[in-house]
């Protein structure tokens, strides 16, 4: 999960890097409040998770709280990189007497973390990467040993820094790190990472990945925003469904999540012979299939006005096809007249003849039972060019 | 021969007592794998019966591989608790640790391999998030279904449970020497070019199917390992040519970030380096049936 800026903002302040102020307003009488109360020079900025947000007139430098209403009255207007603003930053406003960057993430490719630093901040940081590759020091982080104070200097001695102001940074460098460990985080970037002309280091911008998967031990953000999702993808989250919208025809429910990536590539390969119809969606169903997870992917994807077909693709590992058939017939008496459009089922592996025999005795109107999946592909996508 | 597992390999399973270890501890010994016993704290000293065979259970993995001379360790272990698991069999010095579990937080895994790494890598760890590993006819450490296919010349390593299971029933009549599911966490402890290496130094290993999926650069790195250093015939599958950007798609390393991670590049680094690749799992398999059909 990407965190908007404001909350990057906030657990940085949380865990002790030195941010400036900063409120969110989501209409021009809060901004101009926010404003009030941090006083002086502000900066408002819309909140999208989106690059170039100065170019797209989402940032701007205020001076009193009339303004400060302005601003956010024409920034809560816009809509940057697609994504409509929806609340502003009303930051406290700095002198700013030069701009650093730093980053830590995860580097998958060699297992590891990787710090990213430069003296030469601000600016886009791929664009730095690509035209002047030496003034971006990439130093390797281990996860066991982190970044104690000693590395944190090496890193910003790497990324350019003189010995005076290295020995400045590093502290906050360590900072970050903690960040980065104590949220679960794949991702903290600063950009910039400031020095005021009054000599103060500040973490001016930052940007945030959390790593889904470690929720369970940060019961504290349930609070915090998320992204609005597309309603049947919110649906198929109350079921505890992994589904995922598409903008294609033929609808897919499969079991495990690389046969079901790859159902949606057979399909849109199918599809070139068939009017080009593509997948309307990921969903993996996973190892169990009862009928009620079957009914509740089902209804999830009918709910779809796009869908003309749907493809059930499931190879029996664990999950024994009789299973599955049981689980498709259930889902169709349960689902009764809402379910619309056919079916191409696909079944293979564990118990695949009781499966099969058991889809053939129901013989349901809507159900085409097909023995491969490149065939199954097939039908599904010839049924939805109909 | 196979890799990494065998018919000498003896299993122990930690997180055997739960419902998940019990199950697939059942489903392994009527595969045929050797299992000597389980690990749980708060239950050493107690038998379980499964399948007929009453398994000891050990306090740790040492005690296990002191008392069994077990040499595998099979993780069916919740997330929050995967990472202290990793670390007493790498304390162990278990020779090979199969971590089932998905959901683990990535800072997690990363540090059980940082760990692993700075006591020497005397552990292999194969996953987490992944079916395991089997050698058809020898011994399965995991979930994959044991009769899918028996003993044969064919070498695969997946990124995916069920397109490893998959490809397993696709050729079936021709069988495998070891089948591996690498993982689809973005830090996992064998990658594809371990067993690259592995297959290509197993004589009972003929010719290798490789099986990626988007997110990372594991397929890309596989394909410059084998340019150099791998002399028998491999095909490849990569599954995502269709997911957005940004998306995770199920797996929580399958995801195209930007530009990179993308199935095309992918499928274009092995063909640049002479590797088939089939458009379907059905078209890859057929794609082996020529390659055996040469041999």
């Amino acid at each position: 999960m990407d965190l908007f800026e404001y909350q990057a903002r906030d657990i940085f302040e949380k865990h002790g890097v030195p941010v400036l102020q900063g409120l969110t307003a989501d209409t021009p009488e809060e901004a101009e409040a926010a404003a009030a109360k941090i006083g002086g020079t502000v900066v408002v900025k819309a909140q999208v998770k989106a690059g170039g947000r100065g170019k797209a007139g989402g940032v701007k430098v205020v001076h009193n709280p009339q303004q400060a209403k302005e601003a956010a009255e024409a920034i809560l207007r816009l809509v940057i990189k697609d994504l409509p603003v929806k609340r502003v930053m009303i930051a406290e406003g700095a002198k700013i007497a030069r701009e650093f960057y730093f980053s830590v993430l995860l580097d998958r490719s060699n297992r590891t973390f990787l710090s990213l630093c430069s003296v030469e901040g601000g600016m886009d940081i791929e664009q730095l990467a690509e035209e002047r590759p030496e003034a971006l020091a990439k130093v390797a982080v281990d996860a066991v040993t982190g970044i104690d104070l000693n590395k944190a200097l090496a890193i910003a001695k790497a990324g350019g820094f003189d010995e005076a102001t290295a020995a400045k940074v590093a502290p906050v460098l360590v900072k970050l790190y903690e960040v980065f460990v104590k949220e679960d985080a794949t991702l903290v970037e600063v950009n910039p990472l400031v020095e005021t002309e009054d000599g103060r280091i500040l973490a001016l911008d930052g940007k945030v990945t959390l790593d889904d998967n470690a929720e369970f031990r940060h019961t504290d953000r349930e609070e915090m925003e998320r992204d609005a999702l597309d309603p049947l993808e919110a649906k198929a989250k109350a079921w505890d469904l992994n589904y995922v919208k598409l903008d294609g025809e033929v609808g897919i429910i499969g079991n495990g999540a690389g046969l079901v990536m790859s159902t949606l590539d057979v399909v849109a390969y199918a599809g070139e012979k068939h009017g080009g119809v593509r997948p309307a969606n990921f969903l993996d169903i996973g190892g169990g299939a009862s009928a009620e997870v079957m009914a509740n992917g089902l209804d999830v994807i009918l709910g779809d006005k796009q869908v003309k077909s749907v493809f059930v693709n499931v190879f029996g590992g664990i999950t024994a096809c009789d299973a599955v058939a049981n689980g498709i017939v259930g889902a169709l008496e349960k689902l009764g007249s809402a379910a619309t459009k056919p079916l191409v089922v696909r079944l293979d592996g564990n118990n695949v003849a009781v499966g099969r025999r058991i889809l053939a005795e129901a013989n349901h109107p809507l159900v085409t039972v097909v023995a491969t999946m490149d065939e199954a592909a097939d039908k599904a996508a010839e049924l939805a060019n109909r | 021969m196979a890799i990494f597992l065998d018919e000498n390999s003896k299993i122990i399973v930690q997180g055997m007592t739960g419902s998940e270890g019990m199950k697939h501890t059942g489903r392994m010994l009527k595969g045929g794998s050797n299992i000597v016993g389980g690990v749980n704290p708060r239950k050493a000293g107690e038998t379980v019966e499964v399948e007929g065979k009453t398994l000891p259970i050990f306090g740790t993995v040492a005690e296990a591989m002191a008392a069994t001379g077990a040499n595998v360790s099979v993780a069916f272990v919740p997330p929050a608790f995967s990472k202290a698991a990793a670390v007493e069999a790498i304390d162990a010095e278990i020779p090979l640790l199969v971590v089932i579990t998905e959901g683990i937080p990535v800072h997690d895994s990363a540090s059980f391999w940082a760990y692993n790494v700075s006591k020497g890598a005397k552990t292999r760890i194969i996953g987490p998030n992944c079916p395991g590993i089997i050698s058809p006819g020898k011994s399965n450490a995991g979930i994959t279904p044991s009769d899918i296919t028996g003993f044969g010349p064919i070498g695969l390593v997946s990124k995916s449970g069920t397109l490893t299971y998959q490809m397993m029933y696709e050729l079936r009549d021709i069988g495998m020497s070891t089948a591996i599911g690498i993982g689809g966490d973005p830090v996992i402890g064998t990658t594809h070019i371990d067993a690259l290496a592995a297959f290509q130094a197993d004589p009972e290993t003929k010719a290798i199917v490789l099986i990626g999926e988007i997110g990372g650069d594991s397929e890309e790195k596989a394909a410059a390992y084998i340019k150099d250093n791998v002399t028998k015939p491999v095909v490849a599958y990569v599954a995502g040519f269709t997911a957005p950007e940004g998306k995770t798609m199920g797996h929580a390393g399958a995801i195209v970030s930007g530009s990179a991670g993308t199935a095309q590049a992918k499928k274009e680094a092995f063909e640049a380096v002479g590797v088939k690749v089939g458009k379907t799992p059905s078209e890859t398999a057929a794609l082996m049936r020529e390659v055996i059909a040469s041999l």
